[in-house]
């Protein structure tokens, strides 16, 4: 199990999702995913074998995930031959000790960092930053998102909350720079601002979209250019990623770039992808594989498929209840639908039973997934394992309250004695002054449905006798 | 036994209905409590196939309340009721996708017992009776007003029906037909997150509602009743919206106005 205490994201969990019921995104978040999400829909009905992908994507990274084992130690095993120091670390806290050895190691003062949720998880720029080393988001949303003092609100665009006229104002505040909103000009003050950095930087810092175990090989994709820079331009590169990146063979490598890229932003594919073999000649490269609560997925056999995450947004653009209540409601790294099934599986039930309530079940996200993760009914499922276990959800009263109705809808008698209740209940209610509870909830946007005379039953009863 | 073989999208086989096989009829509790009519007009549709149609008076609920809350445990015992109570029908058939999905998709998920799995792959969602398995593509309706559909969201992913509601709502005459923008999207009604999450239920709640209105739509119909709930207590509460009805997709399928 891993120490996430140190996390103050596990603190901002407990405080913020009772954000959740309460929409907070702003309009532009929900035209811009569902503008995605439409592309994204459009982009892959134009491919007749989309399905094929979907499905071969699947059963590779359920085949991996069940392999683990193996795969990993086979990766390690190809990589380490051209050099590349391996290291393995149980939770956040080990994961960032490991990266301040490295640095310290080499006297490293600067970090420049391309875009890794593995290191969201770790809050590693904290970690660096108690050290005195500096650590710069070189991803433009996640420099915005670094700028600003925030959090990304979205896994693979993270200042999906920033409209361009907020960028202009932070770039003026923060780096004395003439205020403009056009999006050419801001691009060229980032990339200004970033470019001396990569020179500077002492150490690169990365995350791994693919680890190929039969060749050892990491994938990595990005469009801008950041992640290249970062990861070939400073003398030390550390990679981070979960343990469960890993693919057996190259050969399954093109079906995940066509996937990802097509389902995270509508590209055919990324701007580049980056295959590293190994350190540039004469500079250190390390790769850090963390377990950090996914062996606690991967123990249960119906939750293990959460593993297959290609962390690719879909899901979250296609999510009616993200595109209203935003990324931060979700209180961790990972927002949206995928966020509700794997935080609290990687940070426990006990801090983050609620997020798997946070979904109508409309099952948009399984739906749009490129890697068929079923995610609605993941989301019921911890549901039910919330409800049993230590969780802020658990409650004597609900269970109580579900036993009776469980009695009640297990015999016509009952059946009739109760609904009779709940018809004088929804009858009477508009003569009360104040709904409690439930009925509040209801009746604060909506009329209560009209009580018709007789009931299905009752008129069956009448006319078929 | 109604067989997946293939999902997302879900594509189902269904065995063959042999003439005058009667159905078991499954009205969910809040149909039968709060809209008899969509009960009623669904009755009426399988007659005028020549379809018996039979209600087994033991029937209660199908159990998704509990289940989509997580209690499981309290889930099945309603579940075990249900199977009980259609035990002797081949086919069951009912007017709600939603409940139609706990049926076919979920009971495994409550109670693996193949008993109890087998019978939930007996229920079948209305529409998706008449169309797939029936091969009924006009109900012979006409209603003269102007119509939107909203598929709920278990309907359209779980049993992928979507084609045989479209179907039959194509097939009435004098029908104005206007297509709900973004009609993908959520309602936000979800059972007890309507409830639970009721700022965010709400919010997707009107979303649908100004959509509904943009269409210029005076009727809303649906396979699914419960959305319909949630839909029509929002349009109800605003008076520029009040003049929108909502109705079971049966109901006008019976019609000859
Ligand atoms: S769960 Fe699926 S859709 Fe969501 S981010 Fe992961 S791969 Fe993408």
């Amino acid at each position: 199990m891993s120490d996430t205490s140190h996390l103050h994201g596990a603190e901002f969990l407990k405080s913020q999702t009772a954000g959740l019921s309460e929409p907070a995104g702003s309009k532009a978040l929900g035209e811009s995913t569902e503008r995605s999400a439409k592309q994204v829909r459009e982009m892959a009905a134009t491919i007749p074998q989309w399905q094929d992908w979907r499905e071969a994507a699947h059963r590779i990274k359920r085949y991996a995930v069940a392999h683990l084992d193996k795969l990993l130690a086979e990766f390690e095993r190809n990589i380490s031959v051209r050099g590349v120091t391996v290291l393995y670390a149980a939770d956040a806290a080990e994961a960032n000790r490991l990266v301040i050895q490295i640095a310290q190691e080499h006297g490293v003062k600067r970090v420049v960092k391309s875009k890794t949720m593995v290191s969201e998880e770790m809050e590693l720029n904290h970690a660096l930053a108690d050290v005195g080393v500096t650590a710069l988001e070189t991803d433009l949303g996640e420099y915005l998102v670094q700028l600003a003092g925030q959090r990304p609100t979205h896994i693979v665009t993270p200042a999906l909350h920033l409209s361009a006229e907020d960028c202009g104002r932070l770039f003026a505040d923060k780096l004395d720079e003439p205020y403009t909103a056009e999006h050419k000009a801001l691009t060229d003050i980032a990339r200004r601002h970033l470019r001396e950095e990569y020179l500077r930087a002492d150490m690169g810092v990365s995350g791994v979209n693919f680890a190929v175990a039969e060749t050892g090989t990491i994938a990595i994709v990005e469009n801008e250019g950041n992640a290249g820079l970062s990861t070939s331009a400073p003398p030390v590169h550390v990679a981070l990623m979960g343990i469960e990146k890993v693919i057996p063979r190259i050969e399954h490598l093109p079906v995940f770039l066509n996937l990802l890229g097509r389902s995270g932003t509508g590209q055919k594919l990324t701007s580049y992808t980056h295959l590293i073999h190994g350190a540039t000649p004469g500079k250190k490269m390390y790769v850090i594989i963390l377990d950090n609560g996914r062996t606690r997925a991967l123990a249960d056999p119906k939750t293990r498929v959460a593993l297959a995450c290609i962390r690719c947004g879909s899901c979250l653009n296609n999510c009616p209840v993200y595109r209203r209540v935003g990324g931060w409601a979700y209180g961790w790294v990972y927002p949206g639908p995928i966020g509700s099934i794997i935080t609290p599986q990687l940070v426990g039930l006990e801090k983050a039973g609620k997020l798997p309530f946070a979904s109508s079940l409309c099952g948009a996200c399984a739906e749009a997934c490129p890697v068929k993760i079923d995610i609605a009914h993941q989301l019921v499922y911890l549901r039910h394992r919330a409800a049993k276990e230590p969780s802020p959800v658990r409650s004597m009263a609900e269970r109580l309250m579900w036993k009776s109705w469980a009695w009640s809808m297990s015999g016509p008698l009952r059946y009739w004695l109760t609904m009779t209740a709940v018809r004088i209940g929804v009858r009477l209610a508009k003569f009360l002054p104040w709904h409690p509870l439930q009925l509040g909830a209801w009746t604060r946007g909506r009329e209560l449905p009209r009580v018709p005379k007789a009931t299905f039953r009752g008129n069956w009863r009448h006319n078929e006798k | 036994m109604i067989k997946l073989t293939n999902h997302s999208p879900p594509v189902w086989e269904y065995p063959k209905y042999e003439p005058g096989e009667p159905v078991g009829l499954f009205i969910p509790c809040y149909i039968d409590q709060f809209f008899p009519a969509s009960g009623e007009a669904t009755v009426e549709l399988l007659r005028r196939q020549n379809v018996p149609v039979e209600y087994p008076k033991e029937q209660t609920c199908c159990g998704q309340p509990a289940f989509n809350s997580g209690y499981w445990d309290e889930a099945r015992r309603v579940v075990r009721h249900f199977c009980d109570t259609f035990e002797p029908y081949r086919w069951i058939v009912g007017p709600s996708g939603s409940c139609t999905a706990m049926c076919r998709v979920f009971f495994e998920q409550v109670d693996p017992d193949p008993r109890i799995v087998e019978i939930g792959r007996r229920v079948v969602e209305l529409t998706e009776f008449l169309v797939n398995v029936l091969g009924v593509t006009d109900t012979g309706a006409r209603y003269p007003h102007k119509v939107a559909l909203h598929i709920g969201c278990h309907t359209r992913r779980e049993l992928g029906v979507v084609d045989p509601p479209m179907t039959l709502l194509r097939s009435i005459r004098d029908l104005e037909y206007h297509e709900l923008p973004n009609m993908e999207e959520c309602c936000g009604f979800g059972g007890t997150f309507s409830v639970k999450m009721a700022g965010t239920s709400l919010a997707m709640g009107r979303t649908k509602v100004e959509n509904l209105a943009k269409c210029g739509a005076d009727v809303l119909v649906s396979p699914d009743t419960s959305c319909l709930m949630h839909i029509e207590g929002l349009l109800r509460r605003d008076p520029a919206t009040r003049h929108i009805q909502t109705k079971h997709l049966a109901e006008i399928l019976v019609a000859d106005e």
